[in-house]
C-alpha cells in the first residue's frame, strides 16, 4: 500500500506567493495543512495562551479593544462556546480560509483569525494595511506563541500578512481558498466576489448593515443617577466610538412606552455629558454632520423636530418611519428617534439589511418574539446597550464555526 | 422693488466700506439679518423647512451668532431660490472641490446689481475710483456664456467694470500672449495699471512661464488683485509671502492684494490689507466656530461662517463654509480699516474614517 500522502487541494502547493509586497506579521509560509476538528483541544490551548500573554502585556491595558479580544479568548469563554457547539456530529474544518479584514478597525482581523482557527482551518489573514499599535501588539503575541514547539502544526498552517491593495495577491489567495471571510462594504465585497475561487469555496460576506436600539421608558426612569450614567456610557461606546460607522452601531432609537418625552429628557443629557468629555469631532465631520441634518430637514416630511446639543449630539424625531429607514444613517452622533407603544409598530422597516438591535428595559423574549413572530427578514443580533460592538462566532446571522466546517454524514 | 419690506441697502451703499465700528455694524446687522432671514423663510420652502424643524423662532430677537447658517454644500444638492423663477437673470455656478456636483446660485436683478455695487465699493477703496487700464490674467473664452456664470467668469466680469482698455493676457490655450501683454505695458507705461486673475492661474500661467523663459515684464506700476483659493498652491508649498515675492521678481509688481470670497456671496468679498489680513466690509461679517458650533475666541482657529447683506434672491446671507480660519480682531487692525479682520487657513482637513464599512483601497 502506498504511504499516506498529504492531499493537495486543487493541485496547488504554493499557498503563499513570492511577492515583495507581502509582509508577514505572524505564522509561516503555508506549505501544507490538515484540517482540525473544530474546538480541538490544541486549538483551545493555543488561544488560552494568547489570551494570558496578551493580558500580561502592559501595552494591552492602554487598548480596550486588545483587552476585549484577550478576554474573548480566555478559557472560560472558549469552553462555553465549545459546549454550545457540540452536538454529537462529526466535523472538520473546510481547509484554507482567506480573511479579508477591514482596514480601519484594528482588532477585527484577530477575531476573524480565531474564528477560522477554532473552526479547524488553516488561515491566511490579511491584516489592516494602515498601521495600528493594536495590530502590532496582537501579532507580536501570536507570533511568539506560534513559535512554541507544541504549536508547530498550528504555526505551519497559518499566516497573518499585510499588503497594500494588490488585486494580484488577493486573487492568488482566493484561487486556493476553501472559504473566504470578507469584511467590508458592499463595494469591497462585489470586487472580491469577482475574483475566481475553487468551485466549493464558501464566501461569508459581512456587508453594510443597519442597526437600531430600543429603550423602554419606564425602566429608564427607574434608574438611579449612577446607573443612568453607566447606560449613557454604554450607549456612547456602541455609537460614538466608531463614529456610528460600525455596522452594529445604532442609527435609530425607538422609545417604548407612554413616557417617551420624559425618558428622552433624562437619557440624552446624560449621553451628552459623556460625549462632551470623550468625543473629538473634527471640523470636517462637524460640517458633514450638520449638512446632512439640513438635507434631512429638506427631504423628509416625516421629521417632527430636530434637536441639537451643540452639534455634538443631534436628534431627529420622526412622526412615522419610512419603509426605507435603513437608508437614513446617522454619522458622528446623529440619531433618528421614534415613539412607539409597541415594538411591532416598527416591524415594517426591518429588512435584510438589519443586523443589530440593542435594548434596554425590555425582556429578551419580547424582542425574539418580535423577530420570529413577525417572520422578519432582518435582525441577526439582539444585545444589551453597550455590547453592540462585541463580536462573536455568531455574527451577521452566521454560525461561523459551522459555516467554516464540514459535517460528515454517518449512517 | 423686488423685495417688499426688505431693509434698504441704499444707505449702506452710501457709506465707506470699512467705516463702521462694532456697535454701528451690530445695529445695521441686527435689523438686516432679521429682515433677510424672515424674507427667505417666507419665500424659500427648503429654507423654511430647515428653520421650522430646528425650531428657530423668527419673532424673537436673536444675537447675530444665533441665526441659522446654511452649509454651502446645500447649494449643490438643492435649488435654493427665494424669488419667482421668472425673476432670475443670472445663475452662477461653482464646482468647489467635492466631486462633480456644482453649486447653483440664482440671482435676480436686485441681487446682481447689489453685488456689482458692493464689489465696486470694496475694490475702489483699495485701487481708487478712477478706471485703470486692466490686464486680466485669463483667457477671453471663460466669459462667453452670459447667462450661466462660473465663479471665475463672475470674478472677471465683476472686476472688468473697474478697468478700461481691458486686455486678456492668455490665449485660448492658456498660453501667455507676450505680444499683447508687452504692447499693453508699453501703451500704459506711465500710468497706474490694474491686474486681475485667479491665484492659481496667475501662478501657473503668468509667473511660471515668465520664470521658465527668463523674460520679465514691466509691471512696476501695477496693482494685482487675485483670489479664488490657495488649495493648489499650498500643494506646491507656495504661500502668500512666496507668491508676492515671486511675482515681484519676474514683473516688479509691488502691490498685491489677495481677496477671499464665496460664490454664494459674490460681491461682498474680503480684501487683504497691506498687513496681510482679510477684512470684512460693511457688507459682510465673519464668525468662526468650534466643532460643537460654539463661537471661537479671537485667535482661535475654527470653521468659517460668513454673513453677507447682499443675497436677496436666495438664502445665502448666512453660510457655513468648508474653510477654516481665525479672526484676529475687530476694529483695531493697524491698517486702520474697521470691522473684523482674519486669516483663512484653507479647507478643513479630511478626517480618518472609522468603522467597518471599508473602502476598497
Amino acid at each position: 500500500m502506498a504511504e499516506l500522502r498529504t492531499p493537495k487541494l486543487g493541485g496547488v502547493v504554493t499557498y503563499i506567493p513570492n511577492d515583495s509586497n507581502l509582509i508577514f506579521l505572524a505564522g509561516s509560509k503555508i506549505k501544507s495543512f490538515r484540517p482540525f476538528v473544530p474546538f480541538d483541544s490544541i486549538l483551545i490551548e493555543f488561544l488560552i495562551d494568547i489570551s494570558s500573554e496578551l493580558i500580561k502585556r502592559p501595552e494591552s491595558r492602554t487598548y480596550p479593544d486588545i483587552m476585549a479580544f484577550a478576554f474573548w479568548c480566555r478559557k472560560a469563554n472558549i469552553n462555553k462556546l465549545k459546549k454550545r457547539f457540540e452536538d454529537g456530529l462529526f466535523r472538520l474544518g473546510l481547509g484554507l480560509v482567506f480573511h479579508i479584514t477591514p482596514s480601519n478597525v484594528p482588532v477585527n482581523f484577530a477575531f476573524s483569525f480565531v474564528f477560522g482557527l477554532l473552526s479547524g482551518n488553516s488561515n491566511i489573514v490579511r491584516a489592516p494595511t494602515k498601521s495600528f499599535p493594536q495590530v502590532d501588539v496582537i501579532c507580536e503575541v501570536i507570533k511568539s506563541i506560534l513559535l512554541l514547539e507544541k504549536y508547530d502544526q498550528i504555526n505551519s498552517m497559518n499566516a497573518i500578512v499585510k499588503y497594500s491593495q494588490k488585486d494580484k495577491i488577493t486573487e492568488y489567495f482566493s484561487a486556493n481558498s476553501n472559504a473566504r471571510l470578507i469584511w467590508g462594504g458592499d463595494e469591497t465585497i462585489r470586487n472580491i466576489r469577482n475574483l475566481s475561487t475553487p468551485e466549493r469555496c464558501v464566501d461569508i460576506a459581512f456587508s453594510d448593515r443597519y442597526s437600531f436600539c430600543v429603550i423602554e421608558t419606564e425602566a429608564l426612569l427607574e434608574l438611579d443617577e449612577r446607573e443612568l450614567q453607566l447606560l449613557a456610557e454604554h450607549f456612547y461606546n456602541d455609537t460614538y466610538l466608531m463614529d456610528q460607522n460600525a455596522c452594529s452601531s445604532p442609527h435609530l432609537v425607538v422609545w417604548l412606552g407612554k413616557l417617551g418625552e420624559r425618558g428622552k429628557k433624562r437619557f440624552w443629557p446624560a449621553v451628552y455629558q459623556v460625549v462632551r468629555k470623550k468625543y473629538g469631532l473634527p471640523f470636517v465631520n462637524a460640517v458633514d454632520k450638520f449638512t446632512s441634518l439640513c438635507q434631512n430637514a429638506i427631504d423628509l416630511d416625516q421629521i417632527k423636530s430636530i434637536s441639537t446639543h451643540g452639534n455634538l449630539l443631534c436628534r431627529i424625531l420622526m412622526d412615522t418611519l419610512p419603509d426605507n429607514m435603513d437608508t437614513l444613517r446617522g454619522k458622528f452622533g446623529c440619531f433618528y428617534e421614534f415613539d412607539a407603544t409597541d415594538i411591532n409598530q416598527v416591524s415594517h422597516i426591518v429588512n435584510k439589511r438589519y443586523q443589530t438591535l440593542t435594548y434596554f428595559g425590555v425582556k429578551k423574549s419580547y424582542l425574539t418574539d418580535f423577530v420570529v413572530q413577525n417572520r422578519l427578514f432582518g435582525i441577526d443580533n439582539i444585545t444589551p446597550i453597550g455590547s453592540a460592538l462585541d463580536i462573536g462566532i455568531f455574527w451577521d446571522g452566521y454560525d461561523i464555526v459551522r459555516c467554516l466546517s464540514r459535517t460528515i454524514n454517518v449512517k | 422693488m423686488a423685495i417688499k419690506s426688505m431693509f434698504d441697502l441704499t444707505n449702506t451703499l452710501e457709506i465707506p466700506p470699512f467705516s463702521l465700528n462694532k456697535n454701528a455694524k451690530l445695529e445695521l446687522y441686527s435689523e438686516a439679518v432679521q429682515t433677510l432671514t424672515r424674507f427667505h423663510f417666507e419665500n424659500c420652502q427648503p429654507y423654511q423647512k430647515i428653520l421650522n424643524k430646528i425650531g428657530f423662532v423668527l419673532d424673537k430677537s436673536h444675537r447675530l451668532e444665533e441665526y441659522p447658517f446654511l452649509p454651502v454644500r446645500l447649494f449643490k444638492e438643492n435649488e435654493l431660490v427665494s424669488v419667482d423663477r421668472s425673476k432670475i437673470v443670472k445663475t452662477m455656478t461653482s464646482s468647489g472641490t467635492t466631486g462633480q456636483s456644482v453649486s447653483r446660485i440664482f440671482l435676480d436683478r436686485a441681487t446682481a446689481s447689489n453685488q456689482t455695487k458692493a464689489l465696486a465699493k470694496i475694490a475702489s477703496s483699495f485701487i481708487g475710483t478712477k478706471r485703470l487700464p486692466l490686464l486680466i490674467i485669463d483667457n477671453k473664452s471663460v466669459v462667453k456664456n452670459r447667462n450661466s456664470y462660473s465663479a471665475r467668469a463672475a470674478g472677471i466680469l465683476g472686476f472688468s467694470m473697474f478697468g478700461r482698455d481691458v486686455t486678456y493676457a492668455l490665449d485660448e490655450e492658456m498660453r501667455l500672449d507676450f505680444d499683447a501683454v508687452e504692447s499693453f505695458c508699453e501703451k500704459h507705461r506711465n500710468e497706474d495699471i490694474l491686474l486681475f486673475g485667479f491665484t492659481y492661474i496667475v501662478w501657473k500661467y503668468l509667473f511660471k512661464p515668465l520664470r521658465e523663459s527668463g523674460e520679465t515684464l514691466a509691471l512696476e506700476n501695477a496693482t494685482l488683485l487675485h483670489g479664488g483659493g490657495w488649495k493648489k498652491l499650498f500643494e506646491e508649498a507656495v504661500d502668500n509671502r512666496e507668491f508676492n515675492k515671486s511675482l515681484k521678481n519676474v514683473c516688479g509688481i509691488q502691490k498685491v492684494h489677495n481677496y477671499y470670497g464665496m460664490v454664494e456671496q459674490t460681491g461682498s468679498i474680503f480684501m487683504e490689507c497691506e498687513l496681510g489680513f482679510l477684512h470684512c466690509s460693511i457688507f459682510s461679517n465673519i464668525i468662526t466656530r468650534r466643532a460643537d458650533f460654539t463661537e471661537c475666541a479671537f485667535g482661535e482657529t475654527g470653521i468659517v461662517e460668513l454673513l453677507s447683506l447682499l443675497p436677496q434672491s436666495y438664502p445665502g446671507h448666512i453660510i457655513l463654509t468648508e474653510d477654516e480660519g481665525e479672526v484676529i480682531g475687530e476694529d483695531d487692525c493697524p491698517c486702520g480699516r474697521l470691522g473684523k479682520y482674519f486669516k483663512i487657513y484653507g479647507r478643513i482637513k479630511n478626517a480618518e474614517i472609522r468603522g467597518c464599512s471599508d473602502i476598497y483601497t
